[in-house]
């Protein structure tokens, strides 16, 4: 599709939320670009959702208030939604269109891109191998991030789901280097001290040099949401495949990007599915979540951490079920741990990391790695129906191994989970740890390790002091 | 083939739903070109000339105006040698070919035949000319892969005496093998055929699947086996199990082709069964997996008008080698992603929704992908020779909120007679599969096969097993009320013979080097291990010892352990001396 210079048209016919229906139009393509002048000279941005050989629905970014009929004009501008990437927007900050919003000028040169892109030949794919270490213990020890690995944060309000993704974003490497990320980091509809919260921890941390920032903020137009992500991901694309750079891309919040695509789909009249959203909203989300990854012939990856609020902390909800279904696990803060004051609050029941399983091990992390993790879940998993059991009948009718999970439950989540926002424990350590918490434990109710690594790292335990 | 003289337009773009007009000559089904591009798309409406066409691929910036073309033919697989190994996206096209012209990212426009036609063959003819031949007729046959002679046969719907056939030799996949006499006139057969995806193949007779098709998974063999030719469906929530548990059936299911179709699901997982298909080795035959082995990929972010298609696609890809007398086993993970595609194109067409804004044919289009399984027996014409094939069919299904009362799962659960139901709870304890022994089921009775082939008998120590965890299941309520020392010591016995069930039978690790597949033979070894513990256990209990001395007898720390320490060589024997151990040790 080529540029040709844009046509105006004048005769719209409907302002419905964020949509204008334009009547008599002529060359317009599905999907392009869209610029709206308002009868008071301020201009808005959008693009065709449905063209058809008269008339073009366009969705507006900034939403449809304050346009009249009369005096509004459409400027289709001949190619779809592009975006100009090189590597000169690292260090920068840019609104949710990736227009400068730091007051300096767009940089010189770069490629232009759809910023749709398209989906990457399965074929081409590498599985991703390499480990990264957060230092966060319930994260490497359990749920192992892997470079090039999707990996969402479910959180709620009021959860330190930010503080988390900042620690990630400032502590992870590939084990065994030194070796960072580049940080693409998209803002979708979050508060203004959210956005500066992770502003200062990039500067604070000198990784904002390294780092691009895309800020939609809650008072900016919803329907800029819907794109950001997009605008983000194009140039995470870019340094990841045409500069091998490793990129960790940060996506908050998910959950305002899906509200913002039910309002304009329910302003265009279409059918609702669960709870008023598209019945698309597993394709949406797709076309978002799988722009990650590694491929052959390409030095660099793209890792993703979205997060999303969970809204009522409901894990069922349309917007975290969907994700779950696409992302390859998820990180699961639970309100219960974090009211018991233990930071990171990450419940590791529900929380999965499906590529760690061909990543960890052996000469990977440690000979023991997938079975002590294994072995956590497994006597974790007991712990929570031996409490009820113990409110009900008294902690001193169980029996010795019921009560010896109890005092295991108590300190795997003190001394495990928990940990200062600021350490880093290497995997080594957090792997001695699960070994101490389980010596907690008797050694016969440990069948998912090796009798080996049973005489190798097992030393019981009576009591775990310090909870006393 | 096109249908020049048609000047038929693009009149408007919804996404991937395009309308054109000029659309008097074409067929409703029929493949069509659209645009500029050349976007492979298909008819699905015909009104007066007015075509809706759902377009498999990106439709950014194509414009009203836009030529339309027909190609004259409903959407159709390209069946014939070199297919296997080949991995595909979900109408057919060679992503392997694909990436040749465009790279790491899909392009669009681009048209590649799923077989080159210059491909060539070791062809060895298996018919004389003046025999009679009628559709799947088998002409000859060549190697396709070390595992698999591939049948050249003549497609459905000719019929005749057969006037030519090729000699043996090193042949073109797009030159003929032979002719026939048809009352319609003489027509040639090359090795490479056409079908359309949405119909079936023809079956002359269908067999009562009764046959078990073994899959080295216990919970799966042991309690909820599901047949050669038969429909099994696997429900879950996501990260429960779904896709792990496909792979595992398509590494260890004793059929002779896998037909893996990721429908709407992740780039990696398709990536996963590249790398590690080849390296792994068919248990029974030794060769590399990936030899039997054809993959479609129509990940979630590829278009989902091609996606809907993909599961036509991989079936008759699948009935095709079902008529060649070979055992097909198709997994579709998820034909919930599947049932959103007709949700969503049925929705741009602003049809009028039924449940949860599924089109009102859902059911319909469930019974007809489920119904496309099933034990066939093909008869040739000529000497009257008959062949057995089977097509098994093994579907995901992803619930929203792993809610098993939903329109799929329900319309699924009509069609299918094996259900593996996935667990949030047992997941999250890493008690992996983690189907439910409650939840599941099946209702294929292939005792009499057991009954024929096994030393140990199945239906017996099934039976046994079910019992005892249903009587666990009872007892757990209890349990969590006043806790496991205030029961009896019988009932303790069987909480302890259940939890060697559940944790040394039914988990069973697909990443483990030892237990990953699990032959049948082991499989009954370790239930009779265990069940002969609980016989004992009861009988020591009767003679006076205590319960808690029976429980951690150093033996029970072997049972658990079984899994792992017994190989699949020499199971049974290994697995009966641990038996004769467990009784001595109870009965001391
Ligand atoms: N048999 C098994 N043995 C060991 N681990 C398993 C097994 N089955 C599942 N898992 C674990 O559970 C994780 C999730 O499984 P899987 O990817 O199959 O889920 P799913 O049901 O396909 O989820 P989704 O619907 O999101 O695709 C795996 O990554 C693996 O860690
Ligand atoms: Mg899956």
């Amino acid at each position: 599709m080529q540029a040709s210079g844009g046509r105006t048209y004048r005769d719209v016919q409907r302002v419905q939320g964020p949509i204008l229906v334009v009547e008599r139009v002529a060359d317009v393509a599905y999907g392009e670009r869209v610029e709206v002048l308002c009868a008071d000279g301020t201009r808005r941005r959008g693009s065709v959702l449905d063209i058809s050989d008269r008339r073009a629905v366009v969705q507006v970014f900034e939403g449809g208030t304050g346009l009249s009929l009369r005096g509004t004009q459409v400027r289709f501008l001949g190619e779809p939604l592009r975006f100009t990437v090189s590597r000169e927007l690292l260090g920068r900050v840019l609104n949710g269109a990736g227009e400068p919003l730091d007051g300096c000028p767009k940089p010189f040169g770069g490629v232009t891109r759809g910023i749709y892109g398209s989906a990457i030949n399965p074929v081409m794919r590498d599985y991703p191998m390499d480990v990264i270490e957060t230092g966060v213990s319930v994260i490497d020890g359990m749920n192992t991030l892997v470079r090039g690995q999707k990996l969402p944060i479910f959180s709620g309000n009021g959860l330190p789901h930010n503080d988390l993704a900042a620690q990630i974003a400032r502590q992870a490497r590939i084990r065994g280097t030194d070796e960072s990320f580049a940080v693409v980091f998209a803002a979708m509809g979050i508060k203004n001290d959210d956005a500066a919260f992770f502003r200062e921890e990039l500067e604070r941390t000198g990784a904002l040099e390294n780092a691009t920032m895309f800020i939609n903020l809650a008072s900016d137009p919803a329907e800029e949401r819907l794109v950001t992500p997009r605008y983000a991901l194009t140039l995470a694309e870019h340094l990841a495949f045409d500069h091998g750079y490793h990129v960790l891309v940060i996506l908050t919040d998910m959950t305002n990007y899906c509200e913002s695509l039910r309002e304009m789909t329910s302003a265009r009249g279409e059918v609702p599915s669960r709870k008023g959203y598209p019945g698309y909203l597993y394709s949406d989300l797709a076309e978002i979540y799988e722009r990650c990854g590694r491929v052959r012939g390409a030095k660099g990856s793209i890792t993703q951490i979205p997060i999303l609020t969970m809204p009522n902390d409901d894990i069922t909800h349309p917007i975290p079920d969907l994700t779950g279904y696409i992302t390859e696990g998820q990180i699961v803060l639970d309100r219960e741990l974090h009211q018991k004051g233990v930071y990171p609050p990450i419940n590791p029941l529900p929380s999965l990391s499906r590529i760690m399983k061909d990543a960890i091990g052996g000469t990977r992390t440690r000979e023991d790695h997938p079975n002590t993790a294994n072995q956590l879940y497994s006597s974790y998993s007991a712990v929570g129906g031996i409490r009820s059991l113990a409110a009900i009948v008294g902690a001193d009718e169980l029996t010795a191994a019921d009560r010896a999970h109890l005092e295991f439950g108590d300190a795997f989540e003190r001394e495990f989970i928990a940990q200062p926002r600021d350490l880093r424990r290497t995997v080594e350590e957090t792997l001695d740890l699960a070994w101490r918490t389980l010596g907690l434990l008797p050694r016969e109710s440990l069948h998912r390790v090796s009798e080996k690594q049973i005489e190798e790292r097992y030393a019981r335990r009576e009591k775990a002091e310090e909870n006393r | 083939m096109s249908l020049q003289e048609d000047i038929a337009v693009v009149t408007r773009v919804n996404g991937p739903v395009v309308t054109a007009s000029g659309m008097g000559r074409a067929c409703l089904g029929d493949q069509v070109e659209v645009g500029n591009e050349k976007l492979t798309g298909e008819i699905i409406t015909l009104e007066h000339d007015v075509a809706t066409i759902q377009v498999y691929e990106d439709t950014i910036g194509l414009k009203p105006g836009e030529p339309v073309v027909s190609r004259g033919e409903p959407l159709s697989a390209v069946l014939g040698p070199g297919l296997l190994k080949g991995i595909y996206d979900g109408i057919q096209r060679p992503l392997e070919k694909l990436r040749e012209q465009s790279g790491v990212f899909l392009g669009r426009g681009l048209n590649v035949p799923a077989i080159d036609p210059d491909s060539t063959w070791d062809y060895e003819p298996a018919l004389k000319p003046g025999a009679r031949v009628a559709g799947n007729t088998i002409l000859g046959r060549v190697q396709e892969t070390a595992l698999v002679k591939h049948a050249i046969m003549v497609p459905p719907g000719i019929e005749g005496e057969l006037v030519w056939a090729a000699e043996a030799g090193n042949r073109r996949a797009g030159d003929p093998v032979a002719r026939v006499a048809t009352p319609a006139g003489e027509r040639e057969v090359t090795m490479i055929q056409r079908w359309p995806i949405r119909r079936p193949r023809p079956v002359s007779r269908r067999l009562p699947p009764r046959v078990p098709m073994l899959t080295g998974q216990r919970v799966i063999d042991f309690f909820f086996p599901v047949a050669r030719g038969g429909a099994a469906a696997i429900p879950g929530g996501f990260g429960t199990g779904k896709t792990v548990t496909q792979h595992q059936l398509a590494k260890w299911s004793d059929v002779d082709i896998i037909v893996y179709i990721g429908c709407g699901e992740r780039g990696n997982e398709m990536t996963q069964v590249l790398e590690e298909f080849p390296a792994l080795k068919d248990p029974r035959s030794g060769r590399p997996l990936m030899e039997r082995t054809l993959l479609i990929a129509n990940t979630s972010n590829m278009p989902v008008t091609a996606r809907e298609a993909s599961i036509y696609t991989g079936i008759t890809m699948a009935e095709y080698y079902r008529d060649m007398g070979l055992h097909v086993a198709v997994m579709a993970d998820s034909t919930s992603r599947w049932a959103e595609a007709l949700r969503e194109i049925s929705g741009r067409l602003e049809q009028m929704p039924a449940e949860e804004g599924y089109p009102a044919y859902l059911a319909s289009r469930v019974g007809e992908v489920y119904e496309r399984a099933g034990r066939v027996e093909v008869v040739e014409p000529a000497g009257g020779a008959v062949r057995e094939g089977s097509l098994t069919m093994v579907g995901a299904v992803s619930p929203p909120g792993g809610d098993f009362s939903e329109p799929v799962v329900t319309h699924t659960k009509r069609f299918v007679r094996a259900f593996w139901g996935l667990d949030r709870d047992l997941a999250s304890a890493r008690h992996f599969p983690s189907i439910h022994w409650n939840t599941s089921y099946s209702e294929y009775d292939v005792s009499a096969w057991y009954a024929e082939r096994a030393e140990l008998p199945w239906s017996e120590l099934r039976r046994r097993a079910t019992d005892l965890l249903k009587e666990d299941d009872r007892l757990q309520n209890i349990v969590k009320l006043i806790g496991p020392d205030a029961l009896p010591d019988r009932q303790r016995v069987v909480l302890e013979t259940a939890r060697m069930i559940k944790e040394a039978f039914l988990q069973q690790g697909a990443f483990s080097a030892v237990d990953s597949y699990c032959p049948i033979e082991k499989q009954l070894g370790m239930m009779d291990v265990i069940l002969s513990f609980h016989d004992g256990a009861q009988k020591a209990l009767a003679s006076g010892r205590p319960v808690f001395e029976i429980m951690s007898a150093p033996v029970v720390e072997r049972i658990f352990r079984m899994k792992e320490e017994v190989g699949a060589d020499q199971a049974a024997d290994r697995l009966a001396q641990l038996k004769k151990q467990v009784s001595d040790s109870l009965a001391d």
